[in-house]
């Protein structure tokens, strides 16, 4: 504990506590302003140097009713003086703008921890839409927590008197108001969120006023009030020299695809229908125009990648992107370009599914359809994103792919990580390997046979305009060299067993699979995507513990790497934790014989590190096993719950 | 229009070793022969040549050509040469294409390409059959139409290509008749040097599955009563002695017989350039038996084409914030240094 005064602020009598790390969530009304509150506390925070991981849960309604439960909208950032990896289990802090986002978050709060309401929106109205029988703020039913409940829309109003605002514009701002407190309870700079005002109302004096003015009533209002007595500081991290910036998974893919087609001398093509959780990258690679990208927003998914496959027949870094109903449409055209081996990068964005299942809440469930969503024999090449900084560097590496195996190639990301952010330390831009994958131009005369093929079974890329080299492709089979339409038996065979070759051969060139932990021990975590985060924590609280457990997670999801099954094999049990009901493991198992266990979650959210952690204990018998109950028939209503529900 | 210097080619050059794989008879050859013909005139070299096609007999058309081609999957072709064209504006992009192909499961990509304006030269074989699956209805087949999958007759309304790609916001809207070689190679070159998206419905007879079902519009002594030859700035004039034409009565056209106080004077002249295109859709609207068919060119405006605007948005902003580097790009938000 110490007394010095915390963000530049006249020193204080007030305690500070030290913690580690910390996990705040801002939730309200998807109007309400959170995802901005939460997005300038991350930026402060990283900026401070503290590692942070974010989480924005918002819903699928750009604006629900107000007050009511669909329309909370949340945004939950971990910052830490240590390395972390996920945006917390839990919450140790928790700002409710309205009833509603009390009642849909509460449950995620930590006993003891500090909650932040704002007591005039718990009007009798907000409180029945919401679902409360009695004012939660007066009935007792919060004391196990650190209970602030503050009038932030009348404080708000005053700090903003005088400026003749109209009351709607003024309460607009309250946001700033909440942000300036969590500033001033977390020891978090208020400049970089000044900066941004100072840029976002550079056009309107008294809104820029208006805004700031409240941030530092925020601020003051916990520095001088008796509410609080203590602040917390959550140190700077250990963070490799470099210089970051914080960014969110679907803008490293833009940026990635954008680097790709540098590093390989093309052009970027990419071709996208609107869907959620993909849309930000198309919008991120429409503001770079400078960079020789082409957009296409197409008529719809199929156009979007039949524009794509036109492209990269023209010589483009060609990409389209969708999430999985959108990618569902797209199976036929992905076919057609294993058929042509035309190199193209699929971008699949997870949400939740089947059909438009939970559009804006994250699962893993796509896997299969990656890898095997489509008709015929279709071997397609499958890459996923572990973080929101690794899709810039998975990106790349997709794009490589595609472009010197020729082939198509579904890179999985999804929601959490699509609109989750990260620090992410800048990579040397002359360190980046280029990418070679040149046209074929030959001249020397003889015959050009389309689907001759190199060593690794790749045949040439020679886009249209290439003089004396004309050659059709199409997606009927193709004869041997020529390319020429061919329903010959063996042809067929021998084009089949070829093209599964070629995809596989891809994995002769990956780096030795990465473990986390030994080689050898008791459980071996295998997971892959999004679920980085909580792996990684959970294996480093395990061996903490001394337990003999590590964790394999895979990049390339097909073909798999060479050395996955002598891995496999070191460790008494394999546990894949997947967003899914199995679709890794059932892989695995498959392919490596290997009686691998899962932990499955299909609630459109992360895992979270706990459950990661007892399920080994569980594997390792400290734990007694938990088995989810079966599905039975669901019952029917009596006939009086019936009519009751109809009265 | 720059002059076009013809190639030192022939018809010949642009076939391939492929042997085609029409049925005997069909219509399909015709118009592969005077393609063929056509381009060693328009002055574009082979390499510079694409034909992008999507599924169904018209759409083996790229294999006979020599020149780049893609026999895509069904509907796709437009999609797949908007692709093509975006990034690639260098070259020309034939789509070949049938009446199920384009107006049935490619009707989505075929419109948007077209009210895009994209420069693709479409050739939308039409013999109102589907005739690769061995004879369903097609969205052009008449009402009524027996056929395998509709042995009481269809209930589906037609679709009029010209109707839709005038509807479409089509910059060149054309049709044409396989065996009428002349006619066909002249409506081909005009396609050909049309800047923005071109149309030509080309009538196609299957001689298997729908023969003759454009008799009333190909046979000798028929035929100039049931077409009319569609020219510019020229009076609507038709018939095998040229004595009847078309003239505005209650706001709809009707057809007179030259003679008796009927002059040409009192006939519409045609006018492809037509800003609003009103003429050009009640032409569309004209059927057989009641009226004779408009062959030609109805439509032929400017607008600017989709690919140069896409790419003059890419120079301007290259001009406006200097060419992009990777360096730049990582740096294109806020970023902080940690020591």
């Amino acid at each position: 504990m110490t007394n010095e005064g915390v963000g530049g602020a006249v020193a204080s009598l007030k305690t500070i506590s030290d913690l580690e790390s910390a996990t705040v969530r801002f939730a309200g009304d998807s109007g309400d302003g959170m995802q901005l509150v939460g997005g300038q506390f991350s930026d402060a925070s990283a900026i401070f140097g503290n590692d942070i991981s974010t989480f924005p849960d918002y819903p699928a309604e750009i604006r629900a009713p107000a007050g009511s439960l669909a329309g909370v909208s949340g945004f939950q950032v971990n910052f830490s003086s240590l390395d972390i990896h996920t945006p917390g289990d839990q919450v140790d802090a928790l700002v409710a703008m309205n009833p509603a986002a009390l009642k849909t978050n509460l449950a995620d709060l930590i006993p003891g921890g500090v909650l932040i309401v704002n007591s005039d929106a718990f009007t009798p109205d907000n409180l029945e839409k919401a679902g409360y029988a009695q004012n939660p703020l007066t009935d007792g039913s919060l004391e196990v927590y650190k209970l602030h409940a503050i009038p932030i829309t009348t404080m708000n109003r005053r700090a903003v008197d005088g400026l003749g605002l109209e009351k709607r514009s003024a309460d607009r701002c309250k946001n700033f108001f909440t942000l300036g407190l969590a500033c001033w309870l977390y020891g978090r700079p208020l400049e970089p969120t000044i900066t941004y005002i100072d840029e976002k109302f550079a056009k309107n004096a008294t809104l820029r006023e208006a805004n700031v003015r409240t941030l530092k009533a925020g601020f003051n209002y916990g520095e001088t009030t008796e509410m609080f007595v203590s602040s917390y500081r959550v140190e700077k991290a250990e963070i490799q020299p470099g210089t970051y910036r914080k960014i969110t998974g679907n803008e490293a893919v833009a940026i990635g695809l954008i680097a790709a087609a540098k590093l390989a001398d093309k052009q970027l093509f990419y071709g996208s229908y609107p869907i959620t959780p993909a849309s930000d990258i198309l919008h991120e690679l429409s503001r770079h125009k400078e960079y020789g990208v082409i957009t296409f927003q197409a008529e719809d998914e199929i156009a979007a990648i039949g524009a794509s496959i036109g492209a990269a027949f023209g010589g483009c870094l060609a990409i389209t992107g969708s999430s999985g109903p959108g990618v569902a449409l797209k199976t036929e055209a992905i076919g057609l370009a294993v058929m042509t081996e035309l190199p193209l990068v699929i971008v699949n964005i997870q949400r939740g599914g089947p059909s438009t299942g939970l559009p804006t809440k994250t699962e893993q469930a796509d896997l299969f359809q990656a890898v095997f969503g489509r008709n015929g024999e279709t071997p397609v090449p499958v890459i996923a994103a572990a973080s929101p900084a690794d899709c810039f560097d998975v990106a790349i590496e997709a794009s490589r792919i595609a472009m010197q195996h020729m082939t198509p190639i579904i890179l999985l990301s999804d929601g959490y990580i699509a609109n989750g952010s990260d620090p992410w330390r800048l990579p040397d831009v002359d360190q980046l390997p280029k990418i070679d994958a040149p046209f074929y131009e030959n001249g020397h005369g003889e015959r050009f046979l389309p689907y001759e093929r190199d060593e690794r079974l790749v045949r040439r890329w020679v886009p249209p305009g290439t003089p004396g080299l004309m050659h059709r492709i199409g997606g009927l089979e193709k004869a041997d060299l020529t390319g020429n339409v061919s329903y010959d038996a063996d042809n067929h065979q021998f084009m089949v067993r070829t093209r599964q070759a070629k995809v596989d051969k891809i994995a002769d060139d990956y780096p030795p699979q990465p473990v986390l932990g030994e080689r050898t021990g008791d459980v071996l975590i295998v997971s892959w995507g999004g679920t980085y985060g909580a792996v990684a924590t959970a294996i480093e609280r395990l061996r903490a513990q001394g337990k003999k457990v590590s964790a394999a997670h895979l990049r390339y999801l097909n073909p798999l790497p060479h050395d996955l099954g002598e891995l496999l094999r070191g460790f008494r049990h394999v546990l894949v934790p997947e967003l899914n009901l199995g679709q890794l493991r059932t892989i695995l198992r498959a392919r490596y014989l290997v009686d691998a266990v899962g932990l499955n979650k299909v609630k459109g959210k992360p895992f979270m590190v706990r459950e990661i952690v007892e399920k080994v204990d569980e594997l390792l018998g400290l734990r007694p096993s938990t088995v989810e109950a079966p599905i039975v028939a669901t019952r029917r209503p009596t006939q009086s719950v019936v009519s009751e529900a109809q009265g | 229009m720059n002059a076009i210097a013809p190639l030192n080619l022939t018809a010949k050059d642009f076939g391939t070793d492929q042997d085609p794989r029409w049925c005997p008879g069909c219509g399909d050859y015709a118009i592969l022969a005077q393609v063929k013909k056509v381009m060693p005139a328009l002055g574009v070299t082979r390499e510079k040549t694409v034909f992008v096609s999507g599924i169904g007999c018209s759409s083996r058309f790229p294999y006979y050509m020599n020149t780049y081609g893609f026999h895509s999957i069904h509907g796709r072709a437009p999609a797949v040469a908007t692709g093509l064209k975006a990034a690639r504006p260098d070259l020309t992009v034939w789509v070949a294409t049938g009446d199920g192909d384009a107006l049935s499961i490619g009707g989505n990509h075929l419109i948007h390409a077209m009210r895009r304006n994209v420069d693709l030269k479409i050739l939308l074989f039409n013999n109102r059959i589907y005739g690769l699956t061995k004879g369903q209805v097609s969205p052009t087949s008449e009402m009524g139409k027996k056929t395998k999958s509709t042995p009481l007759g269809s209930i589906d309304q037609p679709l009029h290509p010209i109707a839709v790609a005038l509807g479409s916001e089509a910059t060149f809207v054309a049709r044409t008749v396989d065996v009428h070689t002349k006619h066909l190679e002249e409506v081909i070159k005009r396609a050909a040097a049309h800047r923005g998206t071109a149309l030509v419905e080309i009538y196609q007879n299957c001689n298997i599955f729908n023969d003759g079902a454009f008799g009333y519009a190909t046979e000798k002594g028929v035929k100039d009563d049931n077409i009319l030859v569609l020219e510019h700035g020229k009076p609507l004039v038709f018939g095998k002695d040229r004595d009847k034409g078309l003239r505005f009565r209650d706001g709809q056209l009707e057809v007179v017989k030259l003679g008796d106080g009927v002059t040409e004077k009192d006939l519409v002249v045609h006018d492809e350039k037509q800003e609003n295109g009103v003429l050009a859709y009640m032409l569309s609207r004209l059927q057989h038996p009641d009226f004779p068919e408009p062959m030609g060119v109805f439509r032929a405006v400017e607008r600017p084409v989709y690919e140069d605007m896409l790419h003059a948005q890419i120079d301007d902003a290259k001009r406006r914030k200097g060419l992009g580097d990777i360096g730049k790009l990582l740096l294109d938000g806020p970023t902080w240094t940690v020591g």
